[in-house]
């Protein structure tokens, strides 16, 4: 299954493992900080809802 | 019907939210498709060794690094002339996208570059200039992070953009007449005789799209939380008004 | 054009912070360096070119914020955008302001400070010419990146951030001149080519910080 890298196996390995981190993260922090930000907006569309109900 | 249309930021968001879990599904898998067949599928160079597989990561995301930036300049201007939100937001949302990609290129390069040159770094102009496009990225991010009126920071940040596209040119070639390199050119051309063999062009083909595809994907789900953000701290204000 | 030139020069003089101090750092950061690579003449020959140019860069960057935040804080830049001076001037003198205050006298002690650095003989007239012809573009890209951060408070870091890599065409060329001539190398093309990124920022840079301070201004 695994390829024989020869001599250079950890060169290859570590700059796809490094690159493979750095994508991760951006795609992780990307979808977090989006879940995160529906979330709030959410909340605080439901509560000016209900003000708005409240006064009408 | 025209492309304007989606500036509007309830229609972008309603069509986006239609489009992303496909364009997300399809980068996923190109992507997986392409490091697969890079790494397991391709044979060593007779010169370069199993090194070469580094290729499938470090030109797409090179390209990305320097497109990315592009897009940023062509939405500051459209933001600038048309003053569609959506298109300041899509400039703020690829800039995080354009500064990882760059460090992707800079560390996959300096890895390759050990073993191939016998050294992790060099002052080559494309190494160079690379990183000073990232100067840039962390330059252009700060200024958005440090103003707090949306509308001021997106107008700023275009003028920041252009003259930033002015002067990382103009350093691209200071540091092409600065030192001479040990880069090699282009690994693609028009002219098929120049570029790589095609037992690498095809899945490095497949792995330029599929960064496309992530960096489209990317960009869309981050201009959706700045949207949200911006209707957020809307919202915020005028609460606290009352 | 040249009251606002006046003015700015006296306020510039008066307060005493960008004219001295500037150049005390400049001594400064050149004196630092031989403790920072040793006292061997020989190396400090070999890099005194370019550390007089990155030491008169970063001298340059200590005054920058000065060139609008007192004007915007006082909102006589209000006034000056509704005189009937183009903003675009009002750029352009401040900018040469600040280069009279700053960049010059940099310039004119530079050569001096070379002796310090054991700077070789044929490159102290070409590190005096090529900071005379550098550094305009220095105070003009300095005014673009004060101009963009004249509305955040505590902006001196940001500002830094984002002038310097504008610098780094200037410095390149400027460096490599100095550094060629006192190698007795062919050194017209990047001093040509340093005078041309100065004329860019001169033609280009107060278009972009007058449209800049006029969006802080709204």
């Amino acid at each position: 299954m695994m390829p024989d890298l020869g001599k250079y196996a950890v060169w290859v390995l570590s700059a796809y493992g490094a690159a493979l981190v750095l994508i991760a993260a951006l795609v992780i922090q990307s979808i977090w900080r989006d879940r995160k930000m529906a979330r709030m907006l959410a909340e605080v569309e439901m509560r000016s809802v209900r003000q708005d109900g409240d006064r009408g | 019907m025209s492309i304007w249309e989606y500036a509007n930021p309830v229609r972008f968001m309603r069509l986006s939210d239609r489009v992303l879990p496909w364009l997300a599904a399809l980068s996923a898998i190109l992507m997986l498709v392409a490091l697969v067949w890079g790494f397991f599928f391709t044979p060593d160079d007779y010169r370069q060794g199993s090194t070469v597989k580094i290729i499938f990561i470090h030109v797409p995301s090179a390209m990305i690094a320097i497109n990315a930036w592009v897009m940023m300049l062509i939405a500051s201007l459209i933001w600038l002339v048309r003053r569609h939100h959506v298109s300041a937001l899509a400039a703020k949302a690829a800039a995080p996208v354009g500064a990882v990609m760059t460090m992707i290129a800079l560390v996959t390069g300096a890895v390759w570059g050990e073993p191939m040159w016998g050294t992790w770094w060099a002052w080559d102009p494309r190494l160079t200039s690379f990183l000073i496009l990232f100067l840039f990225y962390l330059g252009y991010i700060a200024l958005w992070a440090a103003i707090d009126n949306p509308d001021t920071a997106a107008d700023l940040t275009s003028v920041l953009a252009i003259v930033g596209s002015v002067f990382a040119v103009l350093s691209r070639y200071a540091a092409l007449i600065w030192n001479q390199g040990l880069h090699q050119g282009a690994s693609l051309s028009m002219d098929r005789a120049e570029h790589v063999a095609d037992v690498f062009y095809y899945p490095l083909v497949t792995a330029i799209i599929a960064f496309i595809l992530l960096f489209v994907t990317l960009v869309i789900l981050r201009t959706r939380t700045e949207i949200r953000a911006r209707r957020l701290r809307a919202l915020l204000a005028r609460e606290a008004r009352e | 054009m040249m009251a606002l030139l006046r003015r700015d020069l006296a306020l510039a003089l008066r307060s005493g912070g960008g004219f001295g101090l500037s150049l005390a750092f400049f001594l400064i950061v050149v004196v630092f360096v031989p403790f920072g690579v040793g006292p061997d003449t020989g190396v400090l020959a070999r890099i005194a070119p370019g550390v007089l140019w990155i030491a008169a860069l970063l001298s340059c960057l200590l005054s920058l914020d000065r060139i609008f935040q007192l004007d915007w804080e006082d909102g006589s830049l209000d006034a000056l955008a509704l005189a009937p001076l183009p903003l675009e001037g009002v750029v352009a003198m401040k900018a040469l302001a600040h280069w009279l205050t700053t960049g010059l006298p940099l310039t004119v002690i530079a050569p001096l400070l070379g002796v310090l650095l054991n700077l070789p003989g044929a490159a102290a007239p070409w590190i005096f010419l090529s900071l005379l012809v550098g550094t305009p573009a220095l105070s003009l890209l300095g005014a673009f990146g004060a101009a963009l951060t004249v509305g955040i408070r505590r902006g001196g870091l940001l500002l830094s951030l984002l002038v310097m890599p504008l610098y780094i065409p200037t410095l390149i060329f400027g460096a490599l001149t100095a550094s060629r001539a006192g190698d007795g190398l062919d050194f017209f093309t990047p001093f040509a080519l340093l005078g041309g990124v100065t004329l860019l920022a001169a033609a280009l840079i107060p278009f972009a910080a007058a449209a800049a301070i006029r969006i802080n201004l709204r």
